[in-house]
């Protein structure tokens, strides 16, 4: 695999498995209107997903998009693991969804200064759906948060508890720095500081309290994960890894 | 005298607006009707999303994930137009959670395998439009728009679903099964969608003189027949009726006994999954409730 198969790899694998878990709420919503929101960015997702895989499978040319999402194990996918973590309650949903839309506004926006034409290109369609999503998450964050006294309990843990899992989007290692010299990738470390602005803002219209940087889950460049990732993938995989020579 | 107004109205064509004068029977059924449909629309999400994380592959998720979101449009579409009769979203669903609204007996089956999203949009999808095309021309204006709109969408899941089940048809020889017994457990239901026949049916004479509904549930029922047979043979599989038997003199399909017993069982609630979906129903709508309160009290403070 080459440098830039790797390197897009990792915002197709944090696509997919961020929609494969939304994708979990079908029929689940709080309201039939955030069942249709959510089942609508897991399917944005899906798509900036597709469109990845099949660039990889292009520049690979020997590895079609399917099998890229359905045959690899875990040690080869390279999402965030901020993807993977259980849906948890609605609040746990959607603080995960903001700040993980923040990050991808900022990162989408700096990839679309990248001198790879298609990702570029990319970049600028997934774009406009991230920023649809911010709006929707970052209303709730409001909404929950200044809403009861129970909301803002919940969402105060659940923005504790996820906390944890947002250092891995700022990190810097041997690929993204060749990515960034080759003018093809982005400088991650950068965005922290718009980051922490953008999430601040909202905390503050939210009126919670913006939990300390700690401990920092890390790993996911090297393709190591929680224990979550098996169990989504055997049932994402099931079907194409039962039947191997069937077409679906 | 309004009433014989209405019924002229109804006689000539014309559609029935909220606004309008109407008789309480006609408001009573409309809401039951639409209300069984809309509430189909959302249970029906459950067997389908029951899939979507097993979806095989990429476009199939795409697809499947689209699909099961316009049935929850299609929910929302049909609780507005059941508003417009002056009853509220929360009333209908309570009505649903006590059990007092039915929807589609089709829903109380279990999804086993992929094939059954094959199924369920070539036949489920299928049966709907061709009851909602008849629907299309309902005299109350709501509803019929609104059957207009999802018409459309409707035709599409029927062609993707068919398409599922021709491509598993023609694939490998477990695929093929799957896509028999796929056929073989939702055949039965889906021709149980029409409801009874039209001599057991009390209601269909009302409806039919009001226009609510265009066609009986028999005739609705061999539209639908006609129409499917064709479309196994082409896919090579079979329909699971010894007696389906081409017709010459009707120019359509004879067919064998439906199960009756079994039908009226699952619309009494003694079906495999009815009270899974319900249950389910209820409690993603009590998880739901926090949410939807801390909503309310934000929106509150903004106003006050
Ligand atoms: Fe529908
Ligand atoms: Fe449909």
């Amino acid at each position: 695999m080459t440098d830039i198969e790797k390197y897009i790899l990792r915002i197709a694998d944090t696509t997919l498995i961020l929609s494969q878990r939304l994708s979990e709420w079908c029929s689940k919503g709080p309201s039939l209107e955030e069942d249709i929101a959510l089942s609508n960015i897991s399917l944005d997702l899906l798509g900036q997903a597709n469109g990845l895989l099949e660039y990889v499978s292009k520049l690979n040319g020997e590895i079609s998009p399917d099998e890229y999402a359905f045959k690899r194990d875990e040690r080869e996918f390279y999402n965030f693991q901020i993807c993977e973590i259980e849906n948890g309650h609605f609040g746990d949903t959607i603080i995960r969804q903001f700040l993980i839309d923040i990050y991808f506004k900022l990162y989408y926006q700096e990839l679309e200064k990248s001198k790879d034409e298609t990702l570029s290109a990319l970049a600028t369609k997934s774009l406009k759906e991230v920023s649809y999503h911010l709006r929707h998450s970052s209303n709730w964050v409001i909404r929950l948060g200044d809403g009861t006294q129970e909301s803002k309990d919940k969402i105060q843990k659940s923005l504790n508890n996820i906390w944890k899992y947002t250092g891995e989007f700022f990190e810097m290692d041997e690929l993204d720095k060749k990515m960034l010299k080759e003018k093809i990738g982005v400088n991650n470390k950068t965005l922290k500081k718009d980051w922490d602005k953008l999430v601040d803002e909202t905390l503050i219209k939210a009126k919670l309290k913006r939990p300390e940087d700690g401990y920092m889950m890390t790993g996911s460049r090297k393709g190591i994960h929680t224990e979550m990732l098996g169990k989504i993938l055997s049932e994402m995989q099931y079907l194409p890894r039962a039947y191997p020579d069937a077409k679906w | 005298m309004q009433e014989q107004l209405f019924q002229k109205k109804i006689d000539a064509e014309q559609k029935i607006e909220p606004k309008d004068w109407m008789p309480d029977g006609y408001r009573s059924h409309l809401i039951r009707q639409i209300s069984q449909h809309a509430h189909s629309e959302i249970i029906g999400m459950q067997p389908e999303g029951n899939w979507i994380t097993r979806a095989p592959s990429l476009r199939a998720k795409m697809i499947l994930l689209a699909k099961v979101q316009d049935e929850a449009g299609h929910g929302l579409y049909l609780y507005s137009a059941c508003e417009t009769l002056g009853i509220s979203r929360d009333e209908l669903n309570s009505q649903l959670h006590q059990g007092k609204a039915k929807y589609s007996s089709i829903f109380n089956y279990p999804t086993l395998s992929w094939a059954d999203m094959g199924a369920i949009g070539w036949l489920v999808d299928g049966a709907a439009i061709v009851n909602q095309v008849s629907l299309q021309k309902t005299s109350y204006g709501p509803y019929s728009r609104g059957m207009v709109k999802i018409c459309k969408e409707e035709s599409f899941h029927q062609r993707q679903g068919y398409e599922i089940m021709s491509e598993m048809a023609n694939g490998t020889k477990e695929q093929k099964e799957m896509a028999q017994d796929a056929l073989n457990r939702f055949w039965w239901p889906s021709i149980m969608m029409f409801g009874p026949h039209d001599s057991d049916s009390p209601r269909t004479g009302n409806a039919m003189k009001w226009k609510i509904k265009r066609k009986t549930n028999d005739e609705l029922r061999q539209d639908f027949i006609d129409k499917t047979v064709a479309q196994a043979e082409l896919i090579g599989l079979k329909i699971p009726d010894p007696d389906l038997k081409w017709n010459e003199e009707r120019s359509s399909y004879d067919f064998g006994e439906i199960n009756w017993d079994e039908f009226w069982g699952v619309v009494n609630g003694n079906g495999p999954c009815n009270e899974q979906r319900l249950n389910h129903h209820i409690k993603a709508h009590e998880d739901g409730e926090w949410v939807r309160k801390a909503a309310k009290a934000y929106a509150e403070k903004q106003n006050s």
